[in-house]
């Protein structure tokens, strides 16, 4: 368990010591690969470790745990096996030599490294969309900041953000950093959500809102906020009509000192992009196969640099999945493509992961819909498979299992997955 | 000994007294109300080093004549200052028949103001020299020697060289009053107390009117003009090579479209007159941001979608009742000097103000010398993460600091916040603040904006130097990053 970079060559080089790049270096140690995982922060465990609210582990463990208990039992493993670690580490640049060679520029405390490896799993997680990204003017006071960057303040370092707070964005982040203020003495004004429905689970909506008396905003926006004596001090917020449109004379002021946006994630990708990687304008991530193997061969991706996930559980899966490919690669010298099928997004399909299909081994796919939608059929058309859905919401993320024997029945290069009415 | 009390750490003030600090025999003092320097007009702008050919040389004589001089100054002052530029050049792109027009006068502008290289260019020509241009342009103008620097780390850079110099910045300090005896300036009344002074500079931007009014002086007034600007990732495909504008108007010089020094597209921006109680109005609209977005689509051949975007900010310029910079000093009082009304192009402009002033100064002074042991240069920050391993490997056995990446947007080293961090003390600012660490280092300055990385920062800044973050402010005054400790509002604490 050296917490140094030890070799100058591995198998696999893991970026990202969160859920996903534990699981994803666990698995390939486990299958014999010399592993290294990188990690920027001063330590390993990623964003569960400011998560103190249970909830993770149901569907991996079968039990019910918090952040760091979950992430701590990857961590205690990792520690007694001999994978290298690094922290405090960041992969500078990521160049790509040929097929079975990969060279990272790693900048650490400790120096530069330069290291060559045959895969790399890509595990560097997600960011926070901004006040920017959600088009909030107005000025720019202390007292807006980002959910994770309000649970990094308070789970981590013990500092509270803010006493009286205006949560933007009703999913799962927004509605459990809600209860999470009101738990610590803080009065949350409200829930300001754009759709006309909850983004997270029901479970959260009732646990975290519900039970504190909080009110949930819905069909509202933020779209400016005021300041005073440097922080905020009220958001203006308008009812949206169809398309999303603010609707003229709906205009309110809720006084807050803290706004705190939980408006989704985006995959990280910057260092991807850098290799050359092509990214899904649906999933902001790369676009990958069934093994999760991005358009640059040996390069592979796993939880919420893939997608967005909403079980962490998810993320540690793909992560195994990505190892469990990448030793694949290792052993037989590269994944080879000969007549790819496209996966085609039909109707109410939003986004889907993966976008390629090798038709080479059994694939799993996550996706959300644009829309919800009661009593439905998850259909993959060209291959007559489907799979019937009391209900299906943007917010609850489609994971569906597909057998290689199935998949290799299409007979044209493109599959279509859709959401049909059943009736 | 003399002393001179500059009011403004801005671009302008800091470049007068930087002019001033090549002198023996003169005690420097600059004055800003904001806990740090450039934090005014300074802050936002279109960071153009103008070409100058767009200044009318009859109606602005002194201003053409200064937005040249200060033009070629710049090359000089960012090698000697490290300070981040590139001189990329710029066209004016016309797209209707009465804008080509109009783009003639500029030439001869150009000619009798002496700025080498300006043309008309055909439309093939233009999407020659930079392809990113919307393909309807008819024709422009094209001016060679445009650049565009960072107008911050420029302030920065220069207020570390005056202190080298042994200048002195009093930060954090409000200017009341000016005291006149005998028909001259003796004193400034602050918020921190009284300061002899034998000349008083009044630099002061947004506010100069109002100090000028201390002195007795009543003959202008100042209102800000806002202009708001949409910043993009640095990841967007969109990146002219050429700094792009639409045809100036009498009110502006356009709508412009730039990758800054940083690699980020920068749209921008409008002109709205505000009243002249506003001048702390810099605050961003969506009639404003919509506006300017529309205005980029006619000079760039396609905008990345505003998912796109990264911030959004608005800074104010200000706008002299006169049209033009007021430059002078005065007999009565005597002392008392201006550089106000410092608008477009005053960036471009303020090596040459603060050479202007100083002579003015010093021409009325008596036994003063050059000093022999004047320093012009001044060091950049390292980065790291932008060097060779060799020479970045030689850092970070100095310091292992550099070589822990803190901000993964930027690129940004602990070592360059600590570093940051030193040279703030060291210029004198009266608190430590996340913005004046986010100007020196660029952290917190990327696609995310710091929601990653700030409590972190603020973390390690408690650590290694006890700042408990809920002391932390963003800017300053008010501005407290955080409010107490997560348990306090539970036990009620009464400071909480």
């Amino acid at each position: 368990m050296p917490d140094r970079i030890t070799k100058k060559d591995y198998d696999i080089v893991v970026i990202g010591g969160g859920p996903a790049g534990l699981a994803a270096a666990l698995k390939a140690r486990e299958k014999g690969l010399e592993t290294l995982v990188v990690e920027t922060r001063d330590r390993l465990g990623g964003i569960p470790l400011q998560c103190i609210h249970p909830g993770f582990g149901i569907h991996y463990f079968k039990e019910d745990m918090t952040g760091p208990e979950f992430v701590y039992r990857f961590i205690d493993k990792l520690l007694s096996t001999d994978i290298d670690y690094t922290v405090k580490s960041y992969v500078n640049i990521a160049k790509y030599v040929s097929p079975m060679e990969k060279k990272l520029e790693i900048i650490t405390p400790y120096g530069t490294e330069i290291v060559r490896t045959k895969t790399i799993i890509y595990a560097a997680g997600a960011r926070e969309r901004t006040r920017y990204e959600i088009g909030i003017t107005g000025p720019n006071p202390a007292g807006i900041m980002t959910a994770g960057e309000a649970q990094t303040l308070m789970d981590m370092y013990g500092v509270m953000p803010g006493k009286r707070i205006l949560i933007v964005g009703s999913g799962d982040v927004g509605l459990i950093m809600a209860r999470r203020f009101v738990l610590e003495g803080a009065e949350v004004v409200g829930v300001v959500e754009i759709l006309p429905y909850p983004s997270g689970l029901i479970r959260n909506v009732q646990q975290c809102l519900k039970d504190y008396g909080i009110p949930l905003l819905l069909s509202h926006m933020v779209i400016s906020v005021k300041k005073r004596n440097g922080r905020v001090s009220s958001a203006v917020v308008v009812k949206v009509g169809e398309n999303f449109k603010p609707i003229q004379g709906t205009e309110t002021e809720i006084e807050c000192d803290t706004i705190v946006i939980a408006a989704g994630l985006k995959p990280r990708t910057k260092l991807l992009e850098s290799l050359g990687a092509q990214i899904d304008p649906r999933t902001k991530g790369p676009v990958v196969n069934e093994y999760f193997e991005t358009t640059i061969p040996g390069v592979f991706v796993a939880g919420n640099a893939l997608i967005i996930n909403d079980y962490v559980d998810y993320a540690v899966e793909q992560g195994e999945l990505a190892a469990l490919a990448a030793t694949k690669y290792v052993d037989e010298k590269g994944i080879r493509i000969k007549k790819p099928v496209k996966i085609i997004l039909g109707r109410n399909m939003r986004l889907i992961v993966p976008q390629i299909l090798t038709l080479t081994s059994d694939a799993l796919f996550y996706g959300r819909v644009a829309r919800p939608e009661d009593n439905v059929w998850l259909s993959f058309k060209e291959i007559g498979f489907k799979i019937p859905q009391l209900k299906v919401l943007p917010s609850i993320m489609i994971r569906q299992k597909i057998r290689l024997d199935k998949l290799k029945s299409i007979g044209t290069n493109a599959l279509t997955v859709e959401v049909m009415p059943r009736d | 000994m003399y002393r001179v009390v500059v009011v403004g750490a801005g671009i302008t003030g800091l470049s007068i007294a930087r002019w001033l600090t090549r002198y023996k025999g003169i005690e420097i003092i600059v004055i800003d109300k904001e806990p740090d320097v450039g934090w005014g007009v300074t802050k936002a702008n279109t960071s153009i080093i103008h070409p100058c050919h767009e200044e009318n040389p009859d109606k602005h004589p002194l201003r053409s004549k200064l937005c040249l001089e200060g033009h070629n100054l710049w090359y000089k002052w960012v090698k000697e200052l490290e300070i981040p530029a590139k001189w990329p050049g710029e066209i004016i792109v016309a797209t209707i028949d009465e804008e080509l027009k109009g783009l003639h006068k500029y030439i001869d502008y150009a000619y009798r103001i002496g700025v080498p290289g300006v043309r008309l260019i055909d439309r093939e020509e233009i999407l020659r020299l930079e392809p990113w241009v919307n393909p309807d342009a008819i024709g422009g103008l094209y001016a060679p020697t445009a650049g565009t620097i960072n107008p911050m780390m420029a302030a920065i850079a220069i207020a570390e060289n005056i202190v080298d110099n042994g200048g002195k910045l009093l930060l954090g300090t409000k200017v009341e009053d000016i005291v006149i005896r005998d028909g001259k300036v003796v004193a400034i009344e602050t918020s921190k107390g009284r300061i002899e002074a034998d000349i008083v500079v009044n630099a002061a931007g947004l506010y100069a009117d109002r100090i000028s009014r201390m002195a007795g002086i009543d003959d202008y007034s100042i209102h800000p003009r806002r202009g708001q600007y949409l910043l993009f990732s640095d990841r967007v495909d969109v990146k002219p090579s050429k700094i792009l504008h639409t045809a100036p108007t009498p009110k502006t010089k356009g709508v412009y479209a730039i990758t800054t020094v940083d690699g980020n597209l920068l749209i921008g921006p409008t002109a709205e007159d505000l009243p002249e109680e506003a001048r702390e109005e810099n605050t961003t609209t969506h009639q404003g941001l919509d506006f300017t977005y529309k205005m980029a689509s006619r000079i760039l051949r396609e905008l990345p979608p505003r998912s796109k975007i990264i911030k959004t900010f608005a800074g104010l310029r200000p706008e002299p009742s006169t049209g033009t910079f007021i430059i002078r000093f005065h007999e009565k009082p005597w002392g008392f000097v201006e550089a106000a009304g410092i608008r477009s192009p005053g960036l471009t402009a303020a090596p040459a103000i603060g050479k202007h002033v100083s002579k003015l100064i010093i021409e009325r002074l008596e036994n003063i010398e050059p000093r022999k042991d004047w320093r012009s240069k001044r060091q950049a920050i390292p980065r790291p993460a932008y060097m060779a391993p060799r020479e970045r490997d030689k850092l970070i056995r100095e310091n292992p600091d550099y070589g822990w990446i803190i901000c993964v947007c930027r690129k940004v080293s602990l070592g360059e916040i600590m570093e940051a961090v030193k040279r703030m003390k060291k210029i004198g600012v009266p608190e430590i603040t996340l913005d004046g660490i986010k100007f020196r280092t660029h952290s917190m300055y990327g696609d995310c904006q710091g929601s990653q990385c700030r409590p972190h920062i603020a973390y390690l800044l408690w650590k290694r130097l006890g700042l408990q973050p809920w002391r932390i402010t963003i800017k300053g005054d008010g501005s407290k990053y955080a409010f107490t400790e997560v348990k306090a509002l539970l036990r009620g604490d009464r400071d909480a």
